[in-house]
């Protein structure tokens, strides 16, 4: 347990940032099972419009920040450095830290369901009720007069400072601490993807957090940063919280796009076709993905010259990303494709990614968008990107590192089941989203009439809500069953190219006994210029110092929820004592003998 | 009826097993602007569709030419290829020239502008309810927006609380309500019909419960629908239930929040001088009978969770809501 | 803190350390510019005074500036002598340097009693709102600024600073610095631009 607790193994964080962002990630399910059921027909009553607003602000919040992003940050944890060749992180304190201010601003956020009786509400769920996105200025205290916001806009704030630390140290990690021999362009594509991710983190998150800090302020100190009778608009929180919001939407894509960059090439038997080029169109969306905020913002009115301006670049970042699409498929094309269940889970995010990418150009044209934004047309092309993109992608991941990460092989046959499961179920699920929102039934309601004639839709789309949560409960059954049954898993099962296949599964605590050289993109395979590298020796010849644990990283991350209770309660000591807390622990940490 | 629109209406008829009608559906355009954004789509979904088509056709064939066989070959490591690279970046890039071309020129074409003749309509988003003001007529209403058809409309939306969004798909694309600023958008109806809508941005606990009609009349049906409007209220007859209703009215709470004009100045809620001549109470959730009324008055926080218009203190005796029920009906 | 990770391999030869620290100054420029650029949209937008021109007082605001600007000096000397090995003279520079900023901060203090005396408050209106917001946030940067430098002078004091944690303060100062240069920028463009 303290073994865990103190950890600043990047293998153990990396595990633990997976359990944690998996817990996250079936309460963010349940949420979506109870939209799913609320909607099913029309005139539901299953919860009231308050609860049912609580649901989907939580379900938003909880998939973006609670599961996805966390989900690939476990495996930047686990399996960067491996890639890379290192024998940890750069900071591996931090990178406790990260994991822990992750874990209790999670907690945080979701204390919000139980406690609404110390905040004399009428009812246990206090949750966040403005929507993921909580457009100002209905996040007001005018307007929100509850602690509901409270939560989310603390709670964003705390997971912030997780995200832009873990940033910080990929930044460094891929970029200092390479094996000898491997240059920038021989780094492997997920690796790449990361440090584009982690750019996009540290530019991105600065940008929500002054947001809300500005609504912090309106909401606490009286200030009127989006109040329009004191002369502003609230069209600034928009234009802020969309600066950092599309960036995200890259930062959740990109970890997946290079899941799938390295499950193609191993399953195929072929390199990656046009590494340089996936690569640079990885970098080149990462840029883009900075000027195209205003296309959340159409029916705002921004006028129809920025308006087309926004149309424009958002049309043009299709481009990079078709590229990318078009250079998988070559990767496909004249291979010797094995279907394990990572290559399933990789296909079928390029395929449902076409889907996502493709409704995005229909709204990437302003007039069309009027018709379609804040209607469930727009919930069906984020589920194709963020789903059938982003969680079949983490999905190949999981089926492609499990062995590397655990020592055993996950069943085949029930993955196969899993992911044929989860394709049905999703197509289901949010294929007639697309119908249902060009029939015009809006996003967000709690409820919609039978006159609509969208309650058979919305019946099938719960059914297939339902349909990937029995394939969750496979992939569970999976897990469970390979701790016991799994098969071992050598150190390469699937004969991939990269450094982490060259050390046993799961690899010992020290990562590399020998810090191999790097000669090529591919080390572990034969090209026309190069023999395949031999594997690190089993044991080192000599020994390897290996850091200790420290308890300050996890004391300086409690400082922070503690910090955030005081706005919460009203309380000013525990301002004070939070603040202790966080300084103490950051001197304790700074001056405690660390040995990298 | 374009081709695509059958497509996708098979395709709903057949997943939802029956005909609609839909009443909210943006593919059955009744506006100039309703149109061009539909042709538009129209556009996109094929060029989309095709795309789509070659795409996955590409992925399906290439997986099942190379799936692992025994005795295959080694594949050929491949690195790359220059032209394709090139020839894939243009493609797209060629294809989004024919979005983006159209798209422009209907962003100008729907960008609020309208003839100086256009009859202007202010609409003001409340929690949770629509309020409608034609300035050259002098009128306000609520809820049910009323137009001519044929004449260029122009619609100035704002809002007086939280950001809403100003939806009727059947008449063109939404534009958001926000406070302190001043969104336009211009169209004309070319069919009579009752449309429905409803506000698209998530504005608080009742969001769903925020819906609209527009109904689109000829210009004589218009002019007397307005008439109608711009005469004073109908004094109920002496003696009547509707009589004895008007003082229910005059003496609770309910003049503190409404306006009938001569009988008391609220703004909080919706004008109900002519409430009576409306289809639909509670901004569209319900038909405007009384049965529904009384209910609505009874208890308007069960109906429409967090209405600001709460049980009233000490709560109305039967007899009372049924007076009032009698004196709102007659305001037509 | 405590060790140099100078001696380790690294594939860019520079420091891990010197490079978090670039990527963090990185983001700290979008978080500065983001509320930079709040307070030039928001500019003349208030509905009530005061306005800027009626509160701010630039003579007093450029001795300010000025002792900043000076503390970055201090800094860079203190760097030099931790360097070539003259603790006496570090120790000396690194304090100057953090009272140079505790001098910034008592300016701050003056001027926003005084501001609040006038009747500006973060209540009062837009410019009160994004002003204190602002200057605020940097005022709580240099306020860090101020509590690591005089970590560092207590660490020299007790012989636990020396040259070979000259990485260390070669990165306090690069922290000192990016904050002197946010405070010529919101200077020239809250003060000097109005």
């Amino acid at each position: 347990m303290k073994r865990w607790i103190t950890t600043t193994d990047h293998k153990r964080i990396g595990l633990l940032y997976f359990w944690t962002a998996f817990c996250f990630f079936l309460v963010g399910g349940l949420e979506a099972l109870l939209i799913r059921l609320q909607l099913a027909q029309p005139n539901g009553h299953l919860v009231s419009a308050e609860t049912y607003n609580q649901l989907f602000t939580m379900h938003g919040t909880t998939m973006v920040f609670l599961a996805l992003m966390p989900l690939s940050a476990s495996f930047f944890n686990y399996i960067v450095p491996l890639q890379i060749g290192a024998r940890d992180v750069a900071f591996p304190r931090l990178n406790a830290f990260s994991y822990w201010v992750f874990l209790l601003g999670g907690l945080l956020l979701n204390a919000s369901w139980l406690v609404g009786p110390l905040f004399h509400a009428p009812h246990w769920n206090v949750a966040p009720n403005g929507g993921w996105f909580g457009y100002a200025n209905l996040t007001e205290r005018q307007f929100s007069p509850g602690p509901n916001i409270d939560f989310w806009l603390l709670g964003l704030q705390i997971l912030g400072i997780s995200s832009l630390a873990a940033g910080f140290n990929f930044i460094v990690t891929i970029l200092n601490m390479r094996a000898p021999g491997m240059k920038m362009l021989r780094v492997p594509a997920f690796s790449w993807m990361t440090l584009v991710t982690q750019f996009l983190v540290i530019t991105a998150f600065p940008v929500i957090t002054v947001g809300l800090v500005f609504l912090m302020f309106d909401r606490f100190f009286g200030t009127h940063f989006y109040v329009a009778t004191a002369g502003a608009t609230p069209l600034l929180w928009q234009h802020l919280f969309w600066l950092f919001g599309h960036p995200e939407v890259y930062i959740l894509i990109l970890p997946a796009m290079g899941i799938v960059s390295e499950v193609l090439p191993t399953f195929a038997r072929k390199p990656l076709f046009g590494y340089t080029v996936v690569v640079f169109s990885g970098v080149l969306i990462g840029f883009m993905g900075w000027g195209v905020w205003s296309h959340h913002m159409f029916a705002v009115g921004l006028g129809p010259i920025a308006d087309s301006v926004f149309a424009g670049t958002t049309m043009l970042i299709a481009v990079p990303t078709g590229v990318k699409i078009f250079n998988w498929i070559a990767t496909l094309w004249g291979g010797d494709i094995r279907g394990s269940t990572a290559l399933h889970f990789a296909v079928g995010f390029i395929a449902m990614f076409i889907i996502g990418g493709l409704s995005g150009v229909t709204h990437a044209s302003p007039p069309a968008d009027l018709q379609q934004t804040d209607t469930y047309y727009v919930v069906a092309h984020i589920h194709y990107v963020l789903f059938g993109g982003t969680v079949l992608g983490l999905f190949a991941g999981i089926y492609y590192w499990w062995p590397k990460m655990t020592g055993r092989l996950l069943s085949e046959p029930l993955g196969k089941w899993h992911f044929w499961l989860t394709f049905l179920g999703m197509n289901l699920a949010f294929f007639p989203m697309h119908l249902i929102g060009l029939l015009g039934m809006p996003r967000r309601i709690y409820t919609y009439t039978p006159e609509l004639g969208v309650s058979a839709l919305n019946l099938v789309s719960t059914v297939g809500a339902f349909l990937i949560a029995v394939a969750i409960l496979v992939f569970l059954v999976n897990v469970l069953r390979t701790r016991t049954h799994g098969r071992p898993a050598p150190n390469d099962p699937w004969g991939g190219a990269t450094l982490e296949w060259s050390i046993p599964s799961p690899p010992p605590v020290y990562n590399f006994s020998v810090i191999p050289t790097v000669t090529s993109r591919l080390p572990r395979w034969k090209t026309e210029r190069h023999e395949p590298m031999r594997d690190p020796p089993a044991v080192p010849p000599v020994p390897i110092h290996v850091p200790p644990g420290s308890w300050w990283p996890l004391i300086a991350a409690l400082g922070l929820p503690v910090l955030a209770l005081a706005p919460l309660t009203h309380t000013l000591w525990l301002a004070f004592l939070g603040a202790a807390i966080l300084l103490v622990g950051i001197y304790r940490w700074a001056f405690e003998p660390f040995e990298v | 009826m374009p081709r695509h629109r059958l497509c996708l209406l098979a395709v709903a008829l057949a997943v939802s097993g029956c005909g609609g009608p839909f009443p909210q559906s943006t593919l059955e355009p009744r506006s100039d602007f309703g149109w061009a954004v539909d042709h538009l789509f129209t556009d996109i979904f094929w060029w989309a569709a095709g795309v789509f088509l070659v795409v996955e056709a590409l992925l399906v064939i290439t997986l099942i030419r190379f799936r692992h066989r025994e005795g295959r070959p080694a594949p050929r490591p491949t690195h790359g290829h220059t032209v394709m690279e090139i020839a894939w970046t243009l493609a797209p890039a060629v294809i989004l020239v024919f979005v983006a071309v159209p798209t422009v020129r209907v962003i100008f074409a729907t960008s609020g502008e309208a003839p100086a003749d256009a009859l202007k309509v202010d609409v003001i988003g409340h929690q949770w309810w629509w309020e409608f003001r034609y300035p050259e007529l002098a009128l306000v209403t609520a809820n049910e927006l009323h137009l001519p058809r044929g004449r260029p409309v122009q619609l100035s939306i704002t809002s007086a609380d939280v950001i809403h969004s100003f939806w009727a798909p059947a008449l063109g694309g939404k534009r958001d309500a926000i406070p302190g600023r001043i969104n336009r958008i211009a169209f004309r109806a070319d069919s009579l019909g009752d449309y429905a809508g409803q506000c698209a941005e998530f504005c608080g606990e009742s969001h769903a419960n925020m819906r609209l009609r527009v109904i689109v009349d000829s210009d004589s049906g218009f002019g007397r629908w307005a008439t109608v409007q711009l005469a004073g209220p109908a004094a109920p007859a002496p003696g009547t239930l509707a009589e004895r209703g008007k003082s229910v009215y005059a003496r609770s709470a309910c003049l503190g929040c409404h306006t009938i004009q001569g009988v008391s100045p609220g703004i909080i809620g919706p004008n109900l001088t002519h409430v009576g001549s409306r289809t639909t109470i509670a901004s569209g959730l319900f038909p405007n009978d009384s049965a529904h009324l009384a209910s609505w008055i009874a208890d308007a926080p069960a109906l429409k969770p967090g209405s600001v218009m709460t049980r009233m203190q000490p709560p109305l005796t039967d007899a009372d809501i049924a007076a009032l029920v009698a004196y709102l009906e007659g305001l037509r | 803190m405590t060790h140099a990770a100078a001696t380790h391999h690294t594939s860019m030869g520079l420091d891990s350390r010197k490079m978090a620290f670039w990527a963090f100054i990185g983001s700290e420029c979008l978080l500065f510019s983001s509320l930079i650029s709040t307070y030039l949209v928001y500019k003349g937008r208030s509905v009530v005074g005061p306005s800027p021109h009626e509160i701010l007082n630039i003579p007093f605001t450029s001795v300010s500036t000025f002792d900043l600007l000076m503390s970055s000096l201090m800094m860079v000397l203190a760097l030099a002598a931790v360097q070539r090995g003259d603790m006496k003279w570090g120790k000396i520079w690194l304090f100057a340097t953090a009272l140079l900023g505790l001098v910034f901060l008592g300016g701050q203090v003056i001027e926003f009693t005084e501001f609040v005396h006038k009747g500006l408050t973060l209540q009062t209106n837009l410019f009160g709102c994004t002003f204190f917001v602002l200057t605020g946030t940097h005022g709580a940067h240099v306020t860090v600024g101020v509590l690591w430098l005089l970590t560092l002078w207590v660490r020299a004091l007790q012989g636990k600073l020396g040259p070979g944690q000259a990485l260390t303060v070669e990165i306090t100062g690069l922290y000192w610095h990016f904050v002197d240069v946010v405070w010529i920028v919101i200077f020239t463009v809250v003060y000097l631009i109005q």
